[in-house]
């Protein structure tokens, strides 16, 4: 295809990223790279670049540095055709994914001593589903894992956990619905730690991120799982539905004060979505995004690579 | 994090300084602050373009320039034009001539469909209808589960036939149900993918075609950033859709995706999801939406749920109670009763332009417990005592807080907050009857850019309803903050 010869590709192809990012990719991010596919660098090219940046969800703000990053250098000689223009617009993009990479903390497991991950996020993000994965991932690398069902709110949360731990031969600890997710909790870790398991995943109730309350259940079972483990949560893996708008700011803003969240896993990359939305968090918050979900199977799962990440967006099925 | 558009335009022609005449550079500065707003509302792209041009023409034509308030002339052109493409009338669901009538729920995974669609059947039934809710997502881990648990715990009928079965022929089978035994409306939650898949699209329709609803509804995120726009399109095309429920936007979302869905696909939003609870839907209103994309609060709701709630003669009692200072307990308790009858606190608050930054800001934690500790206090004095608090002596405080499970402190923390709460009363009161008789307007610090506009005949409701003088529920606000801030 026409424009695949500009780019080079610098990382190889994780298939289920490429896979997962098809559909952006054909979308704004196929158009983003066909816009650089002219004369000379202009000002509608930056126009028309505003345009779909923000049609990606990068929202306004990141949008505009961005684009300031690419005038300026313009200014200063360094980018003198389009293609060093969309060169750049790479690199810059990457560089502001990787500067909120820096911040992330290093994950420490040990055998037998629970590395507890607690999983938050508004309703719908496909918390329950990431946590299956994660599971699975865990299962993959060789560690034990146990799954705590501590959204009990939502109808049918339990049972859908329950099967996924059948369904991957995992434990799963639930109380009745309606329970104190803080008392689940409990029971959680001291199972966790009676057995010797390696990695413990705590589902929590959806929750929007506006509700006093129930943010407030979420730093009580921090409490609980500080007085089993003082130094855990060890992550607190914040949601995140990769359709989701500017609003996602709030939503990683709020989180952060109320739990503590340490990383970003970007959900429903499969769908239509192009997940834009992590380049503002990454850029605005520095929160680091360490895994990506790309499908509804258990496998749709991957560890986040910036490089990779902004790769897959651009590159087309022209290649394979 | 997001200032109201109103403060980011008044900046703007404050900047601009009073030169007499602005020019059409200073309209082109304060629409870039608008095209802002809108985008970090999620309005598409493309939406937003069309808009902001729509509103400049308006904008240069009219006497704006030589308006002495350009900030607001500039908003109340852009609320104008808001409302106009969210559509100025609100779309009742349309029915079958023959019953039963057939509503199809659609969307992506995770919008929220099973839930509206107990949400849909509950509020029909509040309306007499007798709904059957038919469980047709039958791959979603749990999807039928959700439903049959949503509708046990609401006393809805629930048809499924497991997961096993065809979606198509389940909905079949529960249309034909419902003609025999009485069911109307037929209510189908259908699948959701991730993403729109073609033998998901050929499915549901398979499903439109077998039992031909009259009304099918995407469900529809308002969190969701531009892709919403391109979401419904591809719904509309295959399936036609007649109206749109948004959800999820008893958060801070602001929701623009409604107005892209709007403007480009061009049918109604009927509903507006609020909660998770079962009760939480509501009719869709263009101008509280139009105030929440602009980022100005959604007074109009608060200021109709407060008159849901107290009827006008009551309202007067009060008033003339709180003016001469007789108010006592007893109508304290009455006050807080009925606001605990319009809804959670905090979500009233939030309605309050500003209040919900302000509220996290601050680390303010009202919580609805509150209430019921206040309550169970008042209810713990005697009728004598609540109409004369003055009585209570230590002795009293001791029996009241041994009966209300509280401390004598707190006891006397709250009447000395009541105290204090009549005193600000007695003033507001005289402020708002020397000014116009502001009543909650007024007392809600002015939220309403519009309230100063003259001829401005597309004003929001709240500005053209007859301002009764319900001094009411704002008081008691009020003190349950003040109250809070203090304690901590």
């Amino acid at each position: 295809m026409i424009f695949s010869r500009f780019f080079r590709r610098r990382t190889p192809a994780t298939p289920q990223l490429e896979a997962g990012l098809k559909r952006s990719r054909q979308g704004i991010f196929r158009q983003i790279v066909q816009l650089f596919d002219r004369g000379a660098i202009d000002d509608a090219l930056f126009e028309d670049l505003e345009a779909l940046l923000i049609q990606a969800d990068l929202g306004v703000a990141t949008t505009e540095a961005l684009l300031e990053r690419l005038r300026e250098r313009v200014r200063r000689g360094e980018i003198r055709d389009p293609v060093e223009a969309r060169e750049a617009l790479r690199d810059e993009m990457v560089a502001l994914l990787e500067a909120a990479m820096r911040n992330r903390r290093v994950k420490i497991y040990q055998r037998g001593v629970p590395f507890v991950s607690l999983v938050v996020g508004v309703n719908g993000t496909g918390k329950t589903t990431t946590i299956a994965k994660l599971a699975r991932y865990h299962l993959d690398q060789g560690r034990s894992v146990l799954l705590v069902a501590a959204d009990t709110f939502r109808a049918a949360a339990i049972d859908q956990l329950k099967a996924w731990g059948e369904r991957l031969g995992v434990p799963v600890i639930a109380h009745a619905p309606g329970a104190d997710p803080g008392a689940v909790v409990f029971d959680g870790m001291q199972a966790a730690h009676n057995r010797g398991i390696d990695v413990l995943l705590i589902d929590t109730a959806g929750r929007l991120h506006t509700k006093s309350n129930l943010m407030a259940e979420l730093a009580k079972i921090r409490r609980v799982i500080q007085r089993h483990v003082p130094e855990a949560p060890h992550e607190v893996l914040l949601v995140i539905d990769a359709t989701t708008g500017q609003n996602g700011l709030n939503q990683a803003r709020v989180f952060t004060e109320a739990a503590g969240v340490t990383d970003i896993v970007l959900t429903k990359l499969d769908g239509t979505a192009k997940g834009g939305i992590a380049f503002a968090i990454s850029r605005e918050l520095g929160i680091p995004i360490a895994y990506v979900g790309t499908g509804e199977k258990p496998t749709d799962f991957a560890e986040f690579d910036p490089e990779a990440y902004v790769d897959a967006l651009f590159f087309g099925d022209e290649e394979g | 994090m997001f200032e109201a558009l109103t403060d980011r335009l008044t900046a703007v022609f404050e900047r601009i300084g009073r030169k007499g005449r602005l020019t059409e550079q200073d309209v082109d500065d304060a629409l870039r602050e608008v095209r802002r707003a809108l985008l970090e509302a999620d309005v598409h792209y493309t939406v937003v373009r069309d808009f902001i041009a729509a509103v400049r023409e308006r904008a240069i034509g009219e006497a704006v320039l030589r308006s002495l308030t350009p900030a607001q002339q500039v908003i109340a052109i852009v609320y104008q034009e808001l409302v106009r493409v969210l559509g100025t009338e609100r779309l009742p669901l349309q029915w079958a001539p023959q019953p039963p009538t057939v509503f199809m729920l659609v969307g992506l995974q995770g919008s929220g469909k099973t839930t509206q669609v107990a949400k849909l059947g509950y509020h029909l039934r509040k309306e007499g209808r007798r709904p059957l809710l038919v469980a047709a997502d039958v791959y979603r881990p749990a999807a039928v589960e959700q439903l049959r648990t949503l509708g046990r715990q609401h006393d809805l009928p629930v048809y499924d036939e497991g997961t096993a079965a065809d979606p198509v022929e389940i909905v079949k089978h529960a249309v034909r149900r419902a003609r025999d035994q009485g069911f109307n409306p037929v209510i189908v939650d259908t699948a959701g993918r991730l993403q729109i898949d073609e033998p998901m699209m050929q499915e549901l329709e398979r499903i439109k075609e077998a039992v031909q609803p009259t009304e099918i509804l995407l469900v529809a995120d308002a969190m969701t950033g531009q892709e919403a726009v391109n979401v419904a399109q591809e719904f509309h095309r295959r399936l036609g859709l007649t109206g749109l429920i948004l959800t999820k936007m008893d958060g801070d979302a602001r929701g623009g995706a409604a107005l892209s869905i709007r403007a480009v696909v061009g049918v109604p939003i009927k509903f507006i999801g609020t909660g998770e609870r079962v009760d939480a839907l509501e009719p869709f209103y263009p101008d509280r939406l139009a105030t929440r994309i602009l980022g100005m609060g959604d007074v109009q709701s608060l200021i109709e749920r407060a008159q849901q709630q107290i009827s006008e003669e009551e309202g007067k009692k009060l008033q003339e109670k709180m003016l001469t200072g007789t108010f006592d307990l007893e109508d304290f308790l009455r006050q807080l009763q009925q606001v605990k009858k319009m809804g959670p606190l905090t979500q009233l608050l939030e309605m309050i332009p500003g209040m919900s930054q302000l509220l996290r800001q601050q680390q303010v934690q009202i919580s609805d417990d509150e209430y019921k500790r206040v309550e169970a206090i008042i209810l713990s004095m005697t009728p004598e005592e609540r109409r004369n608090p003055d009585i209570i002596n230590y002795s009293r405080r001791r029996r009241i807080a041994a009966g209300s499970g509280t401390t004598v402190a707190e006891v006397s923390q709250l009447l000395t907050q009541f105290k204090q709460m009549k005193k600000m009363m007695v003033e507001l009161g005289q402020l708002a009857a020397g000014r116009n008789r502001g009543g909650l307007r007024g007392l809600l610090g002015g939220g309403n850019p519009f309230a100063g506009l003259s001829g401005f005949d597309g004003a929001p409701p709240g500005s053209g309803l007859p301002v009764r003088p319900t001094a009411g529920p704002p008081p008691a606000r009020h003190q349950s903050k003040k109250k809070k801030k203090k304690r901590r």
